[in-house]
C-alpha cells in the first residue's frame, strides 16, 4: 500500500504527563474506508492518543501523517480542518443549547457560514441519509444518550471529517441503540471514511472492525486484522499480557483465619442512580487476598465506596468481625480497623496542598498521641511523618514535602502506607498500582501481602491480572454489578479469569 | 387636570430613573458578555472608578467632554486587557484579583486626585449632552422623561436590543455562551478560547469605562473619592438576577435607577424631616438585594462560571 491509501499514519508518539507516560512509542496505521479497533485496559493510553490525533494534546514527540503529508497541529480547530472529528466518552454538547446550536458551533472552521436554519436543513438532510431522525430544534438536554451521540456524529460530519474517532461510543448505549450505532458507522466507512473505535468490549471488535490495535501500559502491542483473530481470547493475551506467569511478590498465606469481612446481598447505586452493583455476597477471612478482578466500570467503584462507607448502600448487609456495620459512619468504620485505598489518589486521596506529614495524620489527628487538648502536637506529626517515609522508601520524600511536588508513584506509596501503615484489620485497596511504575507496583504488592501474613484481610480490587494473580489467595470476577465467580487460586486459570471478567461463563 | 405638582414629581423621578440607570446599564452589559463567557470580572468596579478619574482629567485638560468620555473608554479597554490577562491567561483566581484591583482602584485615584489638584476643584467645560426631539419633548410627562435626555441614554438603551441579537442570534453570542457552558466544547469546535474571552473582556471594560466616565463627567459632574459607590457591584448582581439576558438586565437597572431616582426625588422634596437621610440613601442598594435574593435564587450559573481553562488537564 501506498502512503497516500492510509488516511493517517502516526508514528513514534510518545505523550507523558507529570509522572505517568501515556504513550510511548506508538504507530497507528489508519487505511481509508476501514473501522480501526483500538483496544485497551483503562490507563492503557487510547484516548491520550486519540486526544493527539484530534490536535486536544500535543504530543512529546513522534509524527503524524494526513494522506501522505506530515501534519503539525497545535489545536483541534488544525484538526478539524485536516478532517479529523472525535466523538468524545463524555459528549462535548451544550446541554442547554439546542441541537442546531451545537453543531452550528465550529462549522464555520470549515468554512461554513450558515444561518440557523440552512444548518438545521443540513442536519436532517444528513440524518435522512444516515437513516435515523433529529430533530434539529430540540434542546440537547432533552434527548436521550443514543440521540446524542448522534447528535454529534452528525456534527462532526458536518464539519467535514473524513477520520472519525469514537472514544468507547457504546458504554452509553442500551442494545438496540448499539445495533444502530454499527449500522450508522458500516455506512460511512462504505462512503470511505476511517473510523477509529475505542473500547474494550472484545465482542463488538468482533462484530465491527475490521482491523484492530492493541495497546497496553501506553504501549503498541500490535495489530491484527479481524481474519487473523481465531478467538477473543487472542486479543485478551495482547490487552492483559497473559502469556508468562510472573513470579509471586511474595508468599501469600495458606492458613486462614476468622471472618473479617461478610457481605450479603449488597445493591448499591452509582452517581447517575442506577444499580451498580447488583446484589453481590462474599467473605474475607484473615489472612485472605481476596482478588476482585473485572473490566473497569462493573461496579468495583461503588462496591469498594459502600463498604468503606462513604457511598450509601441501597439493600443488602455489611458485617465487619460479625457486627453490623451497614448504617456506621465512615469514621467510625475506619476507628474499628477498616481503611480504603481509593483508586483516585489526586482528588480523594491526598491533599495535594498539604505536606506529607499532614497527609499522613490526617485521618489519625482525633488519637491521642497526637492530640493535646484543643491543638496537635505538629513535633510528633512531622516526626511521624518522616518515619513513614523511612520505612516506605518514598524516594527524596521530606515530611515537609507539598504531596503535589512528589511524583505519582511516591503519592501512591504515600497513600497505601498510609492505609496500611497502621494496625488495619480491613484493607480496601481500589487499583492500588495504578498508573504507577513497575518497582513501586511491586513494592505495594508485597506490602499489601505483608498485611495480610500479619493477619489482616485484603480486598484487592484489580483489572490487571498479573496483580490478581501474583498477590490473592483467592480470586473473584464481577462483570456488571454482579460477581460471576469466586474460584480458589490454586484452581483458577487466567484463560477461565478472562472470559468471566468480559461476561462469558465457561464450564 | 392632574396636579401640576404630582406631574413635576412623576416627571422627574421618571426622567432622572434613566439618567442614573444609564452607568449601570453600560457596565451591566459589558459584565454580561463577560459572565456569558465564563469570567467574573469583580474588578469592574475598579474599572468604573478609573475611568471616572481619567475621563475627568482628559475632560479639563482638552476642555471637551466629548474627549474625555474617549479617554474614559480607552481606560476601560487597557484595564480590562490587564485584568484578562491574569484571569485567561495566568490563570489567576478571579475573584481575588477583581476585588484587590477594585480595591487598589479607590486609593490609587484619590491619591492622585489629591496630588494632582490639593484641595482645588477643577471645573468641567461645559457640556452639551442633551439632545431634545423638537415637538415630542413638549408632550407631558413622556416628552420630558423619554425625548429631552443625554444622548448617552439613547446610545445605552439602544445597546440592549444589538447586545441581545448579537449574543441569542449571532454564531459571536453562540461562542461566547459556549465558553461559560463548556470551554471545552469551544476548544473542541476550534473556536480559541482565549481569544475569544479576551474580546469579551475588553467588550466589558469599554462599556464600564464609559459607565464611569458618564458618571464623573455627566451625573455628578466631578471626581470625588470613591465615587463610584459600589454601582459596578450592582451591575454584577443585575446581571445576575436578569439571567445574563441583556433584556431583562435593562429591567434590573431601571429598576434600580427608579430607587435611587425615588431617594433624590424623596431628598429634593424635603420629606427628610420626617424619613431619616440613610433609609432612603439605602433604597437602591436594598432592592438590588431584595432583586437577588428573590429572582437569582433559581438561577443557573454557566457552568464554567469564574473557572479559568486549561486545555491539558490532568
Amino acid at each position: 500500500m501506498s502512503k497516500e491509501d492510509y488516511a493517517v499514519q502516526m508514528r513514534g508518539i510518545t505523550k507523558t504527563f507529570p509522572g505517568v507516560v501515556a504513550n510511548k512509542n506508538v504507530d497507528l496505521d489508519l487505511r481509508k474506508g476501514e473501522i480501526h479497533g483500538l483496544l485497551g485496559e483503562n490507563g492503557a493510553g487510547k484516548t491520550t492518543l486519540m486526544n493527539i490525533l484530534s490536535g486536544f494534546y500535543k504530543p512529546d514527540e513522534g509524527e503524524i501523517y494526513v494522506e501522505g503529508k506530515r501534519v503539525k497541529m497545535h489545536s483541534p480547530k488544525d484538526a478539524l480542518k485536516l478532517g479529523i472529528g472525535m466523538v468524545y466518552q463524555h459528549f462535548t454538547l451544550v446541554p442547554e443549547f439546542k441541537v442546531v446550536e451545537n453543531i452550528m458551533l465550529g462549522m464555520d472552521v470549515v468554512g461554513k457560514k450558515l444561518s440557523l436554519k440552512a444548518t438545521a436543513n443540513l442536519i436532517e438532510e444528513q440524518a435522512k441519509q444516515l437513516g435515523f431522525t433529529v430533530d434539529p430544534w430540540s434542546k440537547v438536554a432533552d434527548l436521550s444518550l443514543g440521540e446524542q451521540q448522534k447528535v454529534e456524529i452528525l456534527k462532526v460530519l458536518l464539519r467535514g471529517a473524513k477520520v472519525i474517532i469514537l472514544d468507547e461510543p457504546t458504554s452509553v448505549l442500551a442494545p438496540v441503540e448499539i445495533a444502530g450505532l454499527f449500522n450508522v458507522l458500516k455506512q460511512l466507512a462504505s462512503q470511505g471514511k476511517s473510523i477509529v473505535f475505542i473500547t474494550h468490549k472484545l465482542n463488538e471488535v468482533m462484530e465491527i472492525c475490521d482491523r484492530i490495535t492493541v495497546l497496553r501500559s501506553g504501549m503498541k502491542i500490535g495489530t491484527l486484522n479481524r481474519s487473523e483473530i481465531a478467538s477473543t481470547l487472542d486479543i485478551i493475551k495482547m490487552m492483559f499480557g497473559v502469556e508468562a506467569e510472573p513470579a509471586l511478590a511474595a508468599e501469600v498465606p495458606k492458613e486462614l483465619g476468622k471472618e473479617v469481612l461478610k457481605v450479603e446481598n449488597l445493591v448499591v447505586e452509582s452517581d447517575r442512580g442506577i444499580d451498580a452493583v447488583k446484589g453481590v455476597s462474599f467473605t474475607i477471612r484473615e489472612g485472605e487476598i481476596l482478588g476482585l478482578a473485572g473490566i473497569d466500570g462493573n461496579g468495583q467503584k461503588e462496591l469498594a465506596e459502600a463498604l468503606s462507607r462513604i457511598r450509601s448502600v441501597k439493600s443488602g448487609k455489611i458485617y465487619f468481625k460479625g457486627e453490623d456495620v451497614t448504617a456506621l459512619s465512615p469514621a467510625d468504620l475506619y476507628l474499628k480497623g477498616v481503611t480504603y485505598i481509593t483508586d483516585d489518589r489526586i482528588s480523594e486521596g491526598l491533599i495535594q496542598d498539604f505536606t506529607l506529614a499532614e497527609n499522613v495524620v490526617l485521618k489519625d489527628f482525633r488519637k491521642n498521641g497526637v492530640k493535646r487538648g484543643l491543638f496537635i502536637d505538629w513535633k510528633k506529626i512531622t516526626e511521624n511523618g518522616r518515619k513513614l517515609a523511612e520505612e516506605y522508601e518514598l524516594a527524596a520524600a521530606k515530611p515537609n514535602s507539598l504531596v503535589q511536588t512528589l511524583s505519582g508513584g511516591t503519592q501512591q506509596k504515600l497513600l497505601v502506607a498510609r492505609e496500611i501503615g497502621g494496625d488495619a484489620s480491613l484493607i480496601i485497596a481500589n487499583q492500588p498500582t495504578h498508573g504507577v511504575d513497575a518497582k513501586t507496583t511491586a513494592y505495594i504488592r508485597k506490602k499489601l501481602i505483608e498485611s495480610a501474613a500479619k493477619g489482616a484481610a485484603v480486598l484487592l480490587i484489580s483489572n490487571d491480572l498479573d496483580e490478581i494473580f501474583s498477590c490473592s489467595n483467592t480470586i473473584a470476577v464481577i462483570y456488571e454489578g454482579r460477581i460471576l465467580g469466586i474460584l480458589d487460586r490454586q484452581s483458577a486459570t487466567r484463560e477461565n479469569v478472562a472470559y468471566l471478567m468480559i461476561g462469558v461463563k465457561k464450564d | 387636570m392632574i396636579d401640576p405638582i404630582l406631574t413635576m414629581f412623576i416627571t422627574f423621578i421618571l426622567a432622572s430613573m434613566l439618567r442614573v440607570a444609564t452607568p449601570i446599564l453600560l457596565a451591566a452589559l459589558g459584565e454580561c458578555y463577560v459572565e456569558n463567557a465564563g469570567i467574573l470580572n469583580l474588578g469592574i468596579e475598579g474599572i468604573m472608578l478609573f475611568s471616572a478619574f481619567t475621563s475627568f482629567l482628559g475632560a479639563v485638560a482638552t476642555n471637551s467632554s466629548l474627549i474625555g468620555l474617549g479617554v474614559g473608554l480607552c481606560t476601560g479597554l487597557v484595564l480590562a486587557l490587564i485584568l484578562a490577562v491574569l484571569y485567561v491567561t495566568l490563570k489567576s483566581d478571579q475573584i481575588v484579583v477583581g476585588i484587590a484591583f477594585s480595591l487598589s482602584a479607590i486609593g490609587f485615584t484619590s491619591l492622585y486626585f489629591r496630588i494632582l489638584y490639593g484641595t482645588t476643584l477643577p471645573r468641567l467645560p461645559v457640556k452639551e449632552w442633551i439632545v431634545t426631539v423638537p415637538q415630542l419633548a413638549d408632550v407631558p410627562i413622556i416628552g420630558r422623561v423619554f425625548f429631552n435626555q443625554p444622548f448617552m441614554v439613547y446610545v445605552s438603551i439602544a445597546l440592549v436590543p444589538i447586545f441581545y441579537y448579537i449574543l441569542y442570534r449571532t454564531r459571536f453570542g453562540l461562542k461566547v455562551r459556549t465558553l461559560g457552558e463548556n470551554p471545552v466544547v469551544a476548544d473542541t469546535a476550534g473556536v480559541n478560547v482565549f481569544l475569544y474571552r479576551y474580546i469579551v473582556m475588553l467588550i466589558g471594560g469599554m462599556l464600564a469605562g464609559v459607565g464611569g466616565a458618564y458618571l464623573s463627567l455627566y451625573q455628578v459632574s466631578l471626581f470625588q473619592d470613591n465615587m463610584i459607590q459600589g454601582r459596578g457591584y450592582v451591575a454584577i448582581a443585575i446581571v445576575m438576577f436578569a439571567r445574563w439576558n441583556p433584556l431583562k438586565i435593562l429591567a434590573g437597572a431601571l429598576l434600580y435607577g427608579g430607587a435611587e431616582a425615588f431617594a433624590g426625588a424623596i431628598q429634593a422634596l424635603g420629606y427628610l424631616r420626617t424619613i431619616p437621610a440613610e433609609i432612603v440613601l439605602m433604597l437602591p442598594y436594598l432592592i438590588t438585594i431584595v432583586g437577588l435574593v428573590v429572582l437569582a435564587r433559581r438561577a443557573r450559573f454557566p457552568p464554567a462560571f469564574a473557572r479559568p481553562y486549561r486545555r491539558e488537564m490532568r
